[in-house]
């Protein structure tokens, strides 16, 4: 059984001076353990993608279905990851990694020693006490993927969550990242508008068009040397050629 | 763990004392790349003096400014270029001051004042904060009164005084004129900081599944600690003015009564101690709000 599945999901939003379609007649369907990666234009609804997933918004035609069941709302076993960490200020690096646990009334106790696992795994035991002000944006990020972590989600959604992060700091993390998330067994789904980031770290990629956007191309990537870290798999011989086959299909969908 | 190492430096702890700046203690400040302190570089510890200096010529200035007024004034009402009637001079005001004070009428009317706006701004930003949060809480009752608010806030508020007399009668009417002054710019500055608060870590809580009251609780009301503290404020300032008015109007003491009486009587020299001591004691009021608010914001974390 697919663990999200959405079925001919159409969605429009609606302004007092248009009327804007996003996504038309979107089919996707993700297996448990996958590591799925949504490229396409800016504006091509790859955010809406998402938002429809974590039942933040709900499709104007379709359906979404989460381990079979139709979606209503924000699933808790559906965790998001944005753009920007979002950490609050007020709040040390504990306190900042316990709010969804806080907020789902989870068991806080549990909750506590799952956090400070992962961040002693995730190399934050030192900054435990911390205010996000203290930390590099690399660590911020992590943070927030921790914060993520900590209610054991099966299902992990990140919407560009390197693209606020400088070069470096983006490569680097997203070795963590994808570390972190093959470890931990999680389904994903990445929304990137880095292709080469894409095909890094994904299983599989799916190609939107423009808006109204829709699922135009569905690659598997497979690496013969395995599944090496994104880094190592931008090394491959195999990378430069799943660039070019997927940049043939992007591109078309470019606008400048 | 491959190079954790390469990712953990500390961005710096930010120590800066607020919007006036370089203020004395730039020195203290410390950033990655740096000299750390002890081996300052020759031109820097040259910034640092040439700072100091410019700072102790701007506070030099500002005394010199007010003895040169003060001084200006007692001359010119001692060989009456102006008419020390109307005028005053300072050292009327001074042994006046002290007169009063030693007879501990001065404490009294100041108390008075203080008192009353010490309530009128606890009522207005309680009262504000509420109003407030059920702007933010529907945004429909928010689009409703955004035209009412626009009216309330530009009409001048003094207005309502004979209002405020018949209907709260001569003591509580000054209150009433405090909060009617204060409580509509509080209202709107509040609402617009609760908006602007985080929009993002609202998605992020919509996303965990908050409810609205955990979104007010855990989110925005701390992500609005710097617009309560801006609203705090400016509401001190306002709200004295709105006693002050208050007291104009009727009262049996108070500051505004103080320079109200000393009018009618033609006292200058009262009516100036009382001018006077309300501008040390908005000072303090301002100071104290501020104050207030730099430990909230410490404690917050937030700039």
């Amino acid at each position: 059984m697919a663990q999200i599945e959405l079925r001919r999901v159409s969605h429009r939003y609606f302004t007092w001076k248009e009327e804007t379609e996003t996504l038309r007649d979107v089919d996707v369907s993700v297996e448990a353990g996958e590591f799925v990666a949504v490229v396409g234009p800016s504006g091509c609804g790859k955010s809406t993608f998402l938002s429809l997933i974590a039942g933040l918004i709900r499709p104007t035609a379709g359906e979404v279905l989460l381990f079979g069941e139709p979606l209503r709302g924000p699933s808790r076993r559906v965790g998001y990851m944005l753009q920007h960490d979002h950490l609050f200020e007020w709040r040390d690096v504990l306190q900042n990694v316990l709010l969804g646990a806080e907020v789902r009334r989870l068991d806080l106790r549990r909750a506590r020693r799952r956090a400070l696992d992962l961040l002693e795994r995730y190399g934050l035991s030192n900054f435990v006490r911390h205010t996000p002000g203290q930390l590099s944006g690399g660590m911020r990020q992590r943070v927030a993927l921790i914060r993520t972590l900590v209610l054991e989600p099966d299902v992990l959604l990140l919407d560009e969550p390197f693209s606020a992060l400088d070069y470096q700091t983006r490569l680097f993390l997203g070795d963590e990242v994808s570390r972190i998330l093959r470890e931990q067994g999680k389904t994903v789904v990445l929304v990137t508008h880095d292709l080469s980031e894409a095909i890094s770290m994904a299983d599989r990629i799916l190609v939107m068009s423009r808006r109204p956007g829709t699922v135009t191309a569905d690659r598997r990537i497979v690496f013969s040397a395995g599944r090496p870290v994104p880094t190592e798999a931008r090394r491959q011989p195999e990378f430069q050629e799943y660039f070019n086959r997927i940049w043939e299909e992007l591109r078309e969908h470019v606008r400048v | 763990m491959s190079g954790f190492e390469r990712d953990t430096g500390l961005r710096p702890v930010a120590t800066s004392r607020g919007p006036e700046g370089v203020d004395g203690t730039a020195g203290r400040r410390e950033a990655p790349g740096t000299h750390p302190a002890g081996s300052r570089s020759f031109l820097y510890e040259r910034f640092l003096r040439e700072q100091r200096r410019r700072l102790v010529r701007i506070r030099l200035a500002r005394w010199f400014l007010v003895a040169a007024l003060l001084a200006i004034w007692e001359a010119a009402a001692r060989v009456h270029w102006v008419d020390p009637m109307l005028t005053s001079m300072p050292s009327h005001i001074a042994s006046s001051f002290w007169k009063l004070a030693s007879e501990g009428r001065l404490g009294v009317h100041a108390w008075v004042t203080l008192k009353e706006t010490g309530i009128g701004f606890a009522i207005s930003m309680g009262a504000g904060l509420l109003a407030a949060v059920a702007l933010w809480w529907s945004s429909f009752l928010s689009k409703v009164l955004e035209p009412y608010l626009v009216v309330l806030n530009a009409l001048p508020k003094v207005a309502l005084g004979p209002i405020f007399y018949l209907w709260l009668g001569d003591r509580l009417s000054i209150y009433g004129m405090a909060v009617a002054i204060s409580i509509v710019v509080t209202v709107m500055m509040l609402e617009s900081g609760f908006r602007e608060a985080g929009r993002g870590k609202l998605k992020l809580m919509e996303a965990l599944g908050a409810t609205k009251w955990q979104m007010l609780r855990l989110a925005v009301l701390p992500a609005s600690v710097p617009h309560i503290v801006a609203a705090m404020k400016v509401n001190i300032g306002l709200t004295l003015v709105g006693v002050i008015m208050g007291e104009f109007l009727s009262s049996k003491a108070g500051l505004g009564f103080l320079i109200l009486y000393g009018g009618q009587v033609f006292q200058m020299d009262l009516v100036m101690t009382g001018v006077a001591l309300l501008a040390l004691l908005s000072i303090a009021l301002y100071g104290l709000a501020a104050f207030a608010g730099r430990v909230v914001q410490r404690k917050y974390h937030v700039e």
